[in-house]
């Protein structure tokens, strides 16, 4: 069911992503794309967990970071080559999230969000203060760019397609997952915890899983992140930024894979845009999120949805006539 | 096993909630492919007693055996697996899910395949996904939902959502089912459709039923054996005449005359 | 580790822990009303701090006015929250209107921000400067002052809840919203007396505490945060549950500074959190809710 619509959608994605940039007026705007790019990964994955399992993670910018610093240390102080430090960021990141996932996805609701929460600002003062390994509040620099098999994406063009790629892949993966029987089972768990238990489904490791597998997406966009600035700091994976996320996650819409992606597009690039009001771009960043929520409940998605909707009513009303 | 062998047998429960004894005592089995009905007033134990059964709430004492294996402390998905499903008093369809995507998932045990069958999308997983499917379709037709199929499954009307739950909870192919006061809220017409559902998927798929119901009509018409709880103890088990005819349970309903 | 030094670190603990209180009541009195966490209490007490110290410094006032006039000020910045942005949405998701008090927190912050800079700034003491000694610890007025003023607002409003029309009405909308309105009160006025109720205390923790540790425009999202832990410690939805845990969170966090390492004193008391959450999860002094199946 949806599988047609799900390949149209992800056939529009792919034109509208390959195309982007060479509509763009300047390079600048590709930077954005390429982080834009990278944080909806973890929106993505976030998603998985949020929208589908309707399991709160308030700690997620953890797990990008974890693996940005493994990343970055790896290959920076030890030589490592730079696919092998994404792998051990990502891999450290999911053992990580397995160890914090066994007692707190057990916590309902708000308590979820305090573990996660608290976790994640442990996480974050460590950063700060094992000056000696991650170089503290200053930040951990000189980090190398992605590189696989002598190829250097150096240009920012390149780095954008392997960001887009790998997006690509996410999504690809979580579409999949979504329309499966573990797909059935996280949606189950989502409206009624007993019911999926006694549909014979094991609550706790399918919660326990798309964590892990949230965590596996947020390191990924992780390691792409170090490895495109080449300059990593601990205020990139606080609290702010885990909450970043999840408001990425609602504000895009919750109920679907694309969701993310826009709401991570449109987060991360509208402050670039505010940018111009200088003072007042906190201001309108808060007023923006207010009204957002308090006139498009479903999100941006959803939104979208109905405009589209609304729009193909009216041509489809004026072609009978 | 032998032939007449219990499918179910519950021996000596005891449930405290704090200072409060829910049921103490209380030993209760069904029959390989009958219909058993568990009756009481209200805050007699019944639901408390079909929790413990599948698992939702531990017992402080007593055992509980299932197809001669002891289930006493075992997590509720297992016990789900081995072969029990129930439905709930309120209901709880998956309110994220069409109609056919809530019967599929009833099947969770039953096609299986692996995450990564599902993102590589594997032959084996085309071949599971539509086996599923046709015995959600299957099951569908059987409650007569056929047509509603697509539709979110929040959007069915209460009856129809009750039916749902009964597709549901067979398409995992049980060998008991637990239903907890299915008739709640359906009007009379609904009533007697549910009650040959119940019937039927005795006769079609030879389900083992235990039923917890107040409807006396639905309960006398399709029931095998009756036992009856008030405050938390067994005070009559009996076929449907024997238990219309007992003093002890008539005070129970309607009060003793001192 | 002598009494003396154990002795200072009490009440260090206790008197940061006295603000993480009262940001913690904030959070629950909210939460009892409309199932809400709203994120914008932290930037209640951040206010209550910042705005003490403008009407002080800007418009000279003495220091009490000053507090007077930042606490009036916030419980109507409270008010306006709840007319503008959360009544408009009555009803919605519980998660939408999460994502609304965001806004407003981030929204207050901006406009600070703009208006009153980034600096940070400090409060005279309200009364006495002079330290006392006690038992080897030297003791500031401030701290006594704090201790005070949060027993007074906790048995303010134990008083409120239990004594007065209004705030048992308040009280019954936490336990069942429909019978509540059935039987004539107007939820409507009841949340917006909550975000009052839950601004005014804020801003109370806010200001008692800016002569001790400085202010700045984003202090509030570290208070909020530790508020939020202080209520899920104390069982969320026990007002007093929640004034306790704050005081315990303020006390670990200041013997962690003390006896391991004060660079480590918030991941100290948020390691204890977790610890708590993971063996008893419905906090210290909440109870276990039965779930009706």
């Amino acid at each position: 069911m949806g599988g047609k619509q799900n390949i149209i959608s992800l056939a529009v994605f792919i034109v509208v992503a390959a195309g982007f940039p060479w509509i763009l007026p300047s390079e600048y705007y590709i930077s954005i794309l390429i982080l834009s790019g990278i944080t909806a990964i973890a929106v993505v994955g976030l998603n998985l967990l949020l929208g589908f399992a309707g399991q709160i993670s308030l700690g997620h910018a953890a797990f990008f970071g974890i693996s940005a610093y493994t990343s970055a240390i790896l290959t920076t102080n030890y030589g490592f080559p730079v696919l092998a430090g994404i792998i051990c960021g990502i891999f450290l990141s999911a053992i990580v999230a397995f160890l914090i996932g066994m007692p707190a996805l057990k916590l309902k609701a708000l308590s979820l969000a305090m573990a996660t929460l608290g976790f994640g600002l442990i996480v974050y003062i460590f950063m700060n203060e094992t000056i000696t390994l991650t170089g503290g509040p200053s930040g951990f620099v000189g980090i190398p760019r992605f590189n696989i098999m002598g190829y250097d994406f150096y240009s920012d063009l390149a780095y954008y397609y392997l960001v887009a790629s790998s997006l690509t892949v996410v999504i690809i993966i979580s579409l999949n997952l979504i329309n499966s029987r573990a797909g059935r089972a996280l949606k189950a768990i989502h409206s009624s915890e007993n019911a999926a238990r006694v549909m014979g489904i094991n609550v706790h490791r399918y919660k326990l899983f798309v964590f892990v597998l949230s965590a596996v997406f947020a390191a990924l966009a992780g390691g792409l992140y170090a490895h495109y600035l080449s300059f990593v700091a601990p205020s990139a994976f606080g609290f702010h930024a885990s909450l970043q996320l999840i408001v990425m996650a609602i504000l895009g819409g919750m109920s679907s894979v694309w969701g993310g992606v826009i709401g991570a597009l449109f987060l991360t690039s509208m402050p670039e845009f505010l940018r111009i009001y200088e003072e007042l771009e906190t201001i309108l960043y808060g007023l923006i999120l207010i009204l957002c929520m308090m006139f498009m409940p479903q999100g941006l998605a959803g939104g979208l949805g109905k405009l589209a909707g609304y729009v193909s009513g009216k041509l489809f009303r004026r072609g009978l006539k | 096993m032998n032939k007449d062998a219990a499918l179910l047998k519950c021996s000596d429960i005891y449930v405290r909630f704090g200072g409060v004894m829910a049921l103490s005592g209380v030993s209760f089995q069904a029959e390989k492919n009958s219909i058993s009905a568990l009756i009481g007033p209200n805050g007699a134990g019944k639901t408390t007693l079909l929790n413990v059964i599948t698992g939702m709430i531990s017992q402080s004492e007593g055992s509980i055996e299932f197809k001669s294996r002891d289930l006493s402390s075992i997590a509720a998905h297992i016990r789900s697996q081995e072969g029990m499903i129930r439905t709930f008093q309120n209901l709880e369809v998956f309110a994220h899910m069409s109609v056919l995507e809530n019967v599929m998932t009833g099947a969770h045990n039953r096609y299986k395949y692996t995450v990564l069958d599902s993102i590589l999308k594997t032959p084996k997983y085309f071949a599971r996904e539509r086996q599923c499917r046709d015995a959600a379709l299957e099951k569908l037709k059987f409650v007569g939902l056929e047509k509603e199929r697509d539709l979110p499954a929040l959007d069915l009307p209460y009856g129809k959502q009750r039916l749902l739950e009964l597709a549901r909870a067979i398409c995992g192919d049980p060998a008991l089912i637990l239903l907890d006061e299915p008739a709640a809220g359906l009007n009379s017409r609904e009533t007697r459709t549910l009650g040959e559902v119940i019937a039927a998927i005795r006769q079609d798929f030879g389900i083992t039923v235990v039923l917890v119901e107040h409807d006396m009509e639905l309960v006398m018409s399709i029931s095998d054996q009756i036992t009856v709880l008030n405050f938390g103890q067994v005070i009559a088990k009996g076929t449907p005449r024997d238990i219309q005819n007992n003093p002890e349970v008539i005070e129970a309903y309607l009060g003793s005359d001192d | 580790m002598d009494l003396g030094s154990i002795l200072q670190y009490l009440v260090s603990g206790l008197t940061v822990g006295s603000t993480y209180g009262l940001t913690a009541l904030g959070f629950t009195i909210i939460f009892n009303a409309t199932r809400v966490i709203n994120f914008a209490q932290g930037e209640f007490v951040m206010l209550g701090g910042m705005l003490a110290v403008f009407f002080a410094g800007a418009l000279n006032l003495g220091v009490f006015p000053a507090v007077l006039l930042a606490v009036s000020c916030t419980t109507l910045v409270g008010v306006c929250m709840e007319r503008l942005t959360i009544r408009p949405v009555q009803g919605a998701n519980v998660v939408n209107i999460i994502i609304i008090t965001i806004g407003v927190s981030i929204f207050i912050r901006g406009v600070v921000m703009l208006f009153l800079g980034k600096d940070t700034f400090s409060l005279p003491p309200f009364f006495g400067t002079e330290a006392l000694e006690f038992f080897g610890a030297m003791i500031i007025p401030q701290s006594i002052w704090i201790l005070l003023i949060t027993m007074l607002v906790l048995v303010g409003l134990r008083t409120y809840f239990n004594k007065t029309i209004f705030g048992k009405a308040m009280l019954a909308c936490s336990f069942e919203q429909k019978a509540a309105h059935l039987v004539g009160i107007s939820v409507d006025r009841m949340i917006m007396l909550s975000f009052a109720i839950s601004a005014l205390v804020g801003s109370i923790g806010g200001v008692i505490l800016t002569p001790i540790t400085l202010t700045s425009y984003d202090v509030g999202i570290m208070l909020g945060l530790k508020g939020f832990a202080a209520c899920i410690l104390g069982g969320l939805g026990n007002p007093f549950g929640a004034a306790a845990g704050g005081l315990i969170i303020g006390v670990l966090e200041s013997f962690g500074a003390g006896f391991i390492s004060s660079a480590y004193k918030d991941a100290f008391a948020f390691i204890i959190l977790l610890v708590i959450l993971f063996v008893k999860p419905s906090g210290i002094f909440g109870r276990a809710d039965i779930e009706r199946v």
